[in-house]
């Protein structure tokens, strides 16, 4: 696969395309990740929302 | 399941975690088919390899487009319904909006250099992208300096529906105004105006970005449903206090 006089542009193209979606992916990861840590710690400390409290009417 | 089951949080959670691995795995495999097809593409007898740029640039114009239809669509949501769902969607779709329109902004800039000889010309399609692009980011500050969830839910609300304005004119404006821009090859009256062999490929790869753009979007509204739970949780320990 020849890529001719304007290989650089090309290559620059789809490094830049995928350094965006890389950059999109790992902060909703890591994002998800947080989450979760900070639900479980609050849950292990007996914090209930307002729709998990028995006494709620 | 009836559609409106989903506007339910817990159930929306619950269907994400189900649904999520088996649209990131077909995302994936849409994504290689098509990387292999770019790869195979012939070069465009005008614009030679450089064609293969435009495998990028065309579905993340679509997709930036596509974004702020879809925040325009929950921001109804928002304001009609005051449900709490939409504006979770409207905020989660902004930050992957905007990335897809700074590649579509990148990527032109990359193909026009060696076309046209230039990176950049204020003309119309290209200057109502960069407003599109600085309007996702205007709704990204604008959830990122608001105390109150509930007024910043409007606020974003009305700046979704204020800038679908834009779209149209985005789409037309290589029909309205003289535009160094090439007008619509794609979608248009009488058919694509594009050889099958580059064509397959592009819809192949506008497929992949969608489907990457829906992938993106879920997982992020889970995200936000779950940083909400946070925040409710923390006002509940905050008032028990």
């Amino acid at each position: 696969m020849s890529l001719g006089p304007h290989a650089s542009f090309i290559v620059v193209a789809y490094i830049a395309t995928a350094l965006v979606v890389a950059g999109l992916l790992i902060w909703i990861v890591r994002d998800y990740a947080v989450q979760r840590r900070i639900l479980s710690d609050l849950e292990s400390r007996g914090i209930k929302r307002r729709s998990q409290r028995e006494d709620r009417v | 399941m009836a559609l409106i089951d989903l506007a339910n949080p817990t159930r929306f959670l619950a269907l994400a975690s189900r649904v999520l691995p088996w649209l990131a795995a077909v995302t994936a495999i849409v994504f290689a088919y098509g990387l292999y097809r770019v790869a195979y593409a012939p070069d465009d007898y005008q614009q030679g390899a450089t064609v293969k740029i435009m495998f990028l640039h065309v579905p993340s114009a679509w997709l930036a487009m596509m974004g702020w239809g879809l925040m325009t669509v929950a921001a109804l949501g928002t304001l009609v319904w005051r449900h709490p769902l939409a504006d979770v969607a409207v905020k989660a779709a902004a930050p992957i909006g905007a990335a897809f329109t700074f590649i579509c902004l990148v990527t032109g800039s990359l193909w026009g250099r060696p076309m046209w000889g230039t990176y950049w010309v204020w003309d119309a399609r290209l200057t109502s992208v960069l407003v599109l692009f600085l309007l996702y980011l205007g709704m990204l500050a604008l959830y990122w300096t608001a105390d109150d969830p509930n007024r910043a839910a409007r606020a974003a609300a009305i700046l979704a529906l204020v800038g679908a304005v834009n779209i149209p004119i985005i789409k037309f404006s290589v029909d309205w105004w003289n535009t160094l821009h090439q007008p619509a090859s794609v979608v248009r009256m009488d058919g694509p105006a594009i050889d099958p062999t580059i064509l397959v490929p592009l819809l192949v790869m506008a497929l992949a970005f969608t489907l990457l753009f829906f992938t993106l979007h879920i997982a992020a509204m889970r995200n936000e449903i779950l940083r909400r739970r946070v925040r409710s949780m923390r006002m509940m320990q905050a008032a028990n206090a």
